[in-house]
């Protein structure tokens, strides 16, 4: 039975229809992390955060806190709040920048405050074009409640807020990518060393990069303690997470769970929650976070939704999106697609992943569409084995930036626990699923 | 240089297994190759930034989180670093990369330019598996598209190292091509409406690792195999930049840039690449007023008419020419040029004019230079001490127009933020926007403005007087003078005549003024024909004897040219190079040419071939060998790649027989021997560098100080590593005799010997009057540019250029037609608003015409006496 | 001469300033130009050169970066079907083709009428109402071919033009408070702030 007890940190207001608005929010508890946070030293917010163990939510699952104290000490830096998301399958920043604006800021003002820095940017993903609205309007609103700006709540801090609209490009997620594109440049990620933001970001300032669901962790955090956070969950994973489920569920959606407490199959199949398979068909297999993380089969159903549980069963929570497929899904299809999907994305400046995520989506359309031969499953593992070595997890790269190197995910996982899928595509020469 | 080494801590890292020495920091890739092992690469380059995309240079890194591939070219060196570039999954990878690049890549090397020479190609035979793997449909895009006026893109052969890009926006510093697209899809792409026009756009061609980028001018000219190269020094300009010149049969085909790290680093400009054409050009016309036609034999004017003759037949009517003009004096004769010569010529030439013929009147300069003596006076810059200097002043033209590598060394130096640029600013100047202080300064007031900076109440009380007011304020005076310290140390002053249209005095008297008061500062001129500054050092100038030393005087060239149409001389020996395209004053160069007896030593025809009675057919650059010397004084080797058409001559064995011919012997028998002769009687290097071929020249003054020449970038230069044919060794019979400089002595010329001449102070510009900037461009109508059909339609049309304060009060703007009048008469003209011009003035480029073909600004505008010109613009 | 309307020059104009360095407005400003035309036109990628301090080429290279840059002119309505993992699943590539018959343009191509754009896009982030459709970056919420087909009705019809304002994102989102130019405005404060600090130790020192 799913354990859903926890109190909801992020998505608590969202149940209101007008949760994006100002009264709304002043009604909910808002801005009090924030008088809190102003009231303490910024040292003290920051342990408060490092007690949380609140583990970023963007993907790579970084300590927030420890990130925080990395940051190069410099005349300037800056923070910057990554709303890109355009990982496949996930829509936590979507539905937290339409439905609690108010929350981002407040978050993000209190992670400036704490790092002492004086301006901050929002990245959205340019497509989110209402959220941008509703964080432009929430931005408005704090500085009209003095919550933003100069003097904030008179605490003598200021910080001010800007909202930069990407314009279509996934790799503007990577970090040092998003950084190019604020910086008014094509979103090619910059190579790490020594570009760590931390060190060298922004106009070549320390930057904190982190994600909006991380920030907007921030207000309750600060309210109720690190510690109340951090007795959520399990281990590294503490608090709670949104969960992104999507595919062959009947009720898919946007879940805030206790992290640890549940495993994959409660997510599925749970009343409240997935509420299982679509026509009681079984399940064939998951991804667990984001297209770029290796798939599970149904034997790793009972593993718990934490991070490190995820990478011990070498994959990830990752983003924390969840795509289930049945035994109606072509699984050929579906690598070929997320494919696809690298390829169009691919930013094009290191040659495995441009040259490569082509080559690979023309033999995977071979194999779906009709001209599939048996000799291609060795040549995809062997390009994919050229750009990232050893085909393990987390992988190793002959690319820049790790784009490149989730490629074969999908492949790999594929061929391995469905080459006879692959096998009845050749020898049907095409798609076996009508 | 000793004490440096000793403070320089190396780390040691182990590449394969073997301790290899590097500086903290240095790249893996360099190391590496030092110590033997070539890393393959395609998008690093040793001169930009290194970016690490292509892939192709990774090797394994032992690190905390156990061996992973790193990109060489990126990683540098700490001590205790282990390196692996052989192992299997290094060689994995870099044979996935391979083959990656080659998914895409079209399979036509035998009809792409680059085939026989592409490190792609080499790459693949040595590694490639041979079979492809891809059997899908590969990428398409329309065949070459035009980038630009002399470069075509091949976009199915780009591999997307960004190469070109960063050159475009890294180095030259204006992006005017850039990548398009994401992924799979990306292109290199101009803007549609605006085509790479720069004026550096060959050098993409030449670090192009495949075959995507060519030149027009080469496509399909020749194959790799059959190319044969030799090493010289591009005499294009003054800068020096050395170059590997190539050849198919005895055609020149290619000049590219070897990388020469106190000169050019391995860039050129487009001219110096392309101007080759017309070298050898065979001449369509074959008529000799025709720059472009080559000469091939000694011609005399018989009847009226140029007729072909002997040498003895030449030389003898030269010789009666000389005799006769100099009969009741020497001051009868003169010479004029001097700058297309070796300095072996120069220096054979002035042997004849002054110590056989007996005249002072010789002058390598065209009336567009400055005092000699004042150059040889002043302490003299290195470029590298310009590219490194703290703060940079500015007296000259547009440098990328003039001296393009210049232009981009200084440009270096100023994006790395070490240096601040000072303009004093006569015109407008591709350095503009990355420099500190812009002093506008009109026409006849540089003398003033250099006297401000030295905090004279007076001039900067003059400058206030002129109609518009001084141009500047205190503010950046200070600022200037806070730039400049007190003794000037560690600055450079970089001089040249920034207007043809202003007098030298204006100038020199700056330069004096600016000397005096920065005793530390160092200059840097930039005078711009090939090897003025050879001639000028071997004596071909009034008041200078070989060596830089003091001399009595005699006529420069404007006053031979008067003193031509006054009849007071008789007859004057052009040393190269035409009057009318060189002197910018053309109305009194033609009167000069109409009255003269003139004898003619040139490669090329011409409007001076034209009136001379004798002509003496020279071999010219790429034809030759000897010794040239640059701006900064550094003394190099050029050599021929042809043999000289016809029964041309070289300039020592033209000066040499033309003394016996008077009776008398030089001694002078060979280059070589000339050669000995400069550094026996100058101390200048001449034939020590003619024997050492492996370092980068000498500068003279600067004994001792020589840097051996960098490893070529194998892909910038791939001729030599893939085809492995002639190689850049020193040319076979080098002098053997060499002699130690230092013992000689010569009396070389201080600042004592710098002659002061006043600037007449100007009367008043009316309000509506503009003072006339003339300026240089890239493409004039020179011989030598008029001779390069790739380069002939780049030369722009006559327009006048103009503040918009100043075309608003007259109600005009770009592209309007207005009427111009000087004091010489008036012309029609279209004018362009331009901010970057002075107030007050109007820029014109010389050497251009208008759409009737006149050039006006020669014939009508500049007047070589006046101290400015000034012209009225007056819409029709 | 703008080729920016003066308002959304003015505008360009306060992007600019928000930012330490000018060359970062590159993007809202390229929003900033389809809002205006409709796609990036020649003379606005010119003008947004001059206002970050960039290259035409430099422009028009980054924009062809993005997938929401448009350097061909395209319909009134720019429809984004995804056929991305979830709603591949969902039947996304069966809508796309639908969507494609309905507005009388192949994939990628504009109606005759030069009303609709259709394109297939990667995730919107909305794989809970899959597929996911756009109509100039609104989220739609039409899953099926039926809904689908109301929709393009009503759009033909001049209605939820509201909901669904042509072209760009931008032009809805307007800053109205803040520091006017952070960056300025930000160093200032630090100034006073560090004066304020430095006299308080002084007196302190006393
Ligand atoms: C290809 C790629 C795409 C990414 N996309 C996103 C994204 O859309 N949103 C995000 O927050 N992080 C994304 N990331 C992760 C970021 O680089 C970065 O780790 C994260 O924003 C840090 O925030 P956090 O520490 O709060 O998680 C992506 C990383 C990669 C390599
Ligand atoms: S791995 Fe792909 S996305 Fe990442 S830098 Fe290389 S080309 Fe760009
Ligand atoms: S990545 Fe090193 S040479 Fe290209």
């Amino acid at each position: 039975m799913a354990v859903l007890s926890a109190p909801k940190i992020v998505s608590a207001r969202a149940e209101y229809a007008d949760s994006h608005t100002l009264s709304r929010f002043l009604a909910t508890g808002g801005y009090e992390g924030l008088r809190k946070a102003l009231s303490m030293p910024p040292e003290a917010v920051a342990a408060e955060v490092d007690a949380a163990s609140l583990l970023g939510r963007g993907g790579a699952g970084f300590p927030a806190g420890r990130k925080w104290s990395m940051l190069r000490k410099a005349p300037t830096s800056y923070l910057v709040v990554n709303g890109d998301e355009s990982e496949p399958a996930t829509f936590k920043d979507h539905y937290l920048v339409e439905r609690d604006p108010h929350q981002l800021v407040e978050g993000v003002t209190i992670a400036a405050y704490a790092l002492q820095v004086n301006q901050a940017f929002i990245y959205l993903r340019g497509e989110f074009a209402l959220g941008l609205e509703r964080v432009q309007q929430a931005l408005n609103d704090a500085y009209e409640q003095g919550a933003l700006g100069s003097n904030i709540f008179g605490s003598g801090f200021s910080l001010d807020i800007v909202v930069h609209p990407g314009a279509g490009a996934y790799i503007c997620g990577e970090e040092t990518s998003l950084i190019e594109a604020l910086e008014g440049k094509r979103g090619f990620p910059r190579i790490k060393p020594p570009f760590f933001p931390a060190a060298i970001g922004l106009y070549g300032q320390p930057t904190v990069v982190n994600n909006v669901e991380t920030m907007s962790n921030l207000p309750w955090i600060i309210s109720h303690g690190g510690a109340a956070f951090a007795a959520l969950g399990e281990g590294r994973s503490t608090g709670t997470r949104l969960f992104a489920l999507s595919g062959r569920v009947n009720n898919p959606g946007m879940f805030e769970l206790e992290m640890v407490k549940n495993t994959f199959r409660d997510l599925i199949f749970d009343p409240a929650l997935g509420g299982g398979i679509v026509g009681g068909h079984a399940l064939k297999a998951f991804i667990p976070g984001g297209v770029s993380a290796p798939w599970f089969g149904p034997d790793e159903l009972d593993l718990p939704l934490g991070q490190d549980e995820v990478a011990a069963k070498a994959s990830m929570l990752g983003s924390g999106s969840i795509v289930v497929f049945d035994e109606t899904t072509c699984v050929v299809r579906a690598a070929w697609r997320i494919t696809k999907f690298f390829s169009r994305e691919s930013c094009g400046q290191c040659t495995p992943c441009r040259e490569g995520s082509g080559w690979l989506e023309r033999i995977m359309f071979r194999l779906e569409h009709g001209g599939g031969r048996r000799e291609d499953l060795e040549l995809l593992l062997d390009l994919c084995d050229n750009i990232a070595p050893g085909l393990g997890w987390p992988p190793q790269q002959t690319t820049i930036c790790v784009l490149g190197s989730s490629i074969p995910s999908s492949i790999h996982s594929a061929i391995t626990m469905f080459r006879d899928d692959f096998l009845a595509h050749v020898t049907n020469d095409g798609c076996t699923h009508g | 240089m000793a004490d440096s080494t000793e403070t320089r801590t190396t780390v040691t890292v182990t590449v394969n297994g073997r301790a290899v020495e590097a500086q903290p920091g240095e790249l893996l890739i360099e190391v590496a190759e030092r110590a033997g092992t070539y890393i393959p690469r395609f998008c690093y380059h040793p001169r930009m930034e290194s970016v690490g995309v292509c892939r192709m240079c990774l090797v394994e890194v032992d690190g905390p989180r156990g061996a992973t591939l790193q990109p060489s070219c990126y990683v540098g060196c700490t001590d205790g670093m282990v390196v692996n570039t052989e192992s299997e999954k290094v060689k994995k990878a870099q044979d996935g990369v391979l083959e990656f690049l080659l998914a895409n890549h079209p399979l036509d090397c035998p009809v792409c330019d680059k085939g026989g020479e592409c490190p792609l190609q080499d790459q693949t035979l040595a590694h490639g598996s041979g079979e492809t793997r891809f059997i899908e449909e590969k990428r398409h895009f329309a065949k070459p598209i035009e980038i630009g006026e002399l470069v075509l893109l091949d976009r199915e052969r780009c591999i997307q190292c960004s190469r070109c890009t960063r050159f475009a926006d890294e180095v030259a510093g204006d992006a005017a091509i850039n990548f398009a697209g994401r992924g799979e899809l990306i292109e290199v792409a101009p803007f549609p409406t605006k085509p790479f026009d720069s004026v550096f756009s060959g050098n993409t061609v030449q670090i192009c690792p495949v075959g995507a980028l060519t030149a027009k001018p080469y496509r399909f000219a020749a194959r790799p195999w059959d190319l044969e190269q030799v090493e010289s020094t591009c005499t294009t300009c003054s800068v020096g930049c050395r170059v590997a010149v190539q050849s198919s049969g005895n055609r020149l085909t290619r000049v590219l840039g070897v990388d020469s790290d106190p000169v050019n680093h391995g860039w050129l400009c487009d001219k110096g690449r392309f101007v080759i054409e017309a070298v050898d050009a065979e001449g369509t016309s074959g008529s000799y007023s025709d720059p472009a036609t080559r000469l091939r034999e000694p011609l005399v004017r018989r009847n009226g008419t140029l007729e072909p003759a002997t040498w003895g037949e030449a030389l003898a009517a030269a010789a009666a020419v000389i005799t006769e003009a100099t009969s009741t004096s020497t001051d009868g004769f003169g010479a004029i040029g001097g700058a297309a010569l070796t300095n072996e010529g120069a220096f054979a030439f002035e042997r004849l004019l002054r110590g056989v013929i007996g005249t002072e009147h010789v002058d390598a300069q065209y009336g567009d230079g400055l005092d000699p003596v004042l150059l040889a006076a002043i302490p003299r810059a290195t470029i590298d001490e310009a590219a490194a200097a703290c703060t940079v002043v500015l007296l000259t033209g547009d440098l990328r127009e003039e001296l393009p590598v210049l232009f981009l060394r200084l440009r270096a130096g100023a994006v790395k933020g070490t240096m601040n640029i000072v303009e004093i600013a006569t015109a407008s100047n591709a350095l503009r926007s990355l420099s500190r202080v812009t002093l506008p300064t009109r026409p006849g007031e540089a003398h003033l403005v250099a006297r401000a900076i030295a905090n004279d109440a007076a001039a900067m009380a003059q400058l206030a007087t002129h109609p518009q007011g001084a141009a500047f304020g205190e503010t950046e005076l200070n600022e200037v003078r806070r730039l400049l310290g007190d003794t000037g140390e560690g600055v450079v002053f970089v001089v040249g005549r920034p207007n043809a249209a202003e007098s030298a005095l204006v100038i020199e008297s700056a330069i004096r003024t600016l000397a005096s008061e920065y005793p530390e500062a160092r200059f840097l001129p930039t005078l711009r024909r090939g090897n003025i500054f050879g001639a000028l050092d071997m004596g071909l100038a009034p008041g200078l004897r070989p060596g830089r030393a003091a001399g009595s005087t005699g006529r420069g060239t404007i006053a031979q040219l008067h003193a031509l149409v006054s009849g007071e001389q008789k007859a004057v020996l052009v040393l190269g190079g035409d009057l009318i395209s060189n002197v910018p004053d053309q109305a009194l160069a033609k009167g000069a040419l109409a009255a003269a007896r003139v004898i003619a030593v040139t490669g090329h025809g011409g409007a001076t071939v034209d009136a001379a009675e004798v002509v003496l057919p020279v071999s010219v650059t790429h034809e030759r060998w000897g010794t040239v010397t640059n701006l900064e004084g550094r003394v190099t080797a050029v050599a021929p790649k042809l043999v000289s058409p016809g029964s041309t001559w070289s300039d020592v064995a033209i000066a040499a027989e033309l003394a016996e011919e008077l009776g008398q012997t030089l001694g002078l028998d060979s280059v070589e021997a000339t050669s000995v002769a400069i550094e026996t009687t100058t101390g200048y290097p001449a034939s020590t560098v003619l024997s050492e071929g492996d370092v980068e020249g000498f500068v003279v003054g600067r004994e001792g100080e020589s840097k051996p020449r960098r490893p070529l970038d194998p892909i910038a230069f791939p001729g030599i590593r893939s085809a492995d044919l002639v190689g850049l060794a020193p040319r076979a019979g080098a002098v053997q005799e060499s002699v130690a400089g230092s013992s000689v002595s010569v009396a070389r010329v201080t600042s004592s010997d710098v002659s002061e001449v006043a600037v007449p102070s100007l009367a008043l510009a009316d309000a509506y009057a503009l003072r006339v900037v003339a300026t240089r461009r890239l493409y004039d109508r020179g011989e030598g540019v008029l001779g390069t059909p790739a380069l002939r339609t780049l030369i722009p049309a006559t327009t006048v250029r103009a503040n918009p304060y100043d075309l608003d009060r007259l109600g005009v703007t770009t592209g309007d037609v207005v009427r111009a009048t000087t004091a010489r008469g008036s012309f029609t003209v279209a004018v362009r608003v331009d901010a970057d011009v002075v107030r007050g003035t109007a820029e014109v480029h010389l050497n251009t015409v208008n759409d009737e073909g006149v050039d006006v600004v020669g014939t009508l505008v500049i007047d070589a006496d006046a101290i400015v010109s000034e012209i009225r613009l007056e819409s029709r | 001469m703008s080729h920016f309307r003066p308002e959304l020059r003015q505008r360009a104009e306060e992007t600019v300033a928000l930012y330490p360095e000018r060359r970062s407005a590159m993007l809202p400003l390229l929003h900033l130009s389809q809002e205006q035309d409709g796609y990036l036109t020649e003379e606005a990628m010119e003008e947004v050169a001059e206002l970050t301090g960039t290259t035409p080429a430099e422009v028009r290279g980054t924009a062809a970066f993005y997938d929401m840059f448009h350097l061909e002119p395209v319909g009134k309505y720019v429809v984004g079907v995804c056929t991305n993992i979830a709603c591949l699943i969902a039947g996304g590539e069966e809508l796309l083709a639908h969507a494609s018959e309905t507005l009388g343009c192949a994939v990628g191509g504009t109606s005759s009428d030069g009303l609709f754009t259709l394109e297939e896009t990667e995730c919107l982030a909305d794989c809970n109402i899959a597929p996911c459709v756009q109509v100039n970056h609104r989220y739609v919420r039409t899953t099926t071919p039926e809904a689908l087909d109301a929709l393009v009705e009503d759009l033909r019809a001049g209605k939820r033009g509201d909901e669904i304002p042509p072209h760009g994102t931008l032009i809805r989102v307007k800053r109205s408070g803040g520091l006017r130019s952070p960056a300025a405005q930000i160093a200032d404060e630090r100034a006073n702030e560090r004066v304020a600090r430095e006299a308080r130790t002084a007196k302190e020192g006393q």
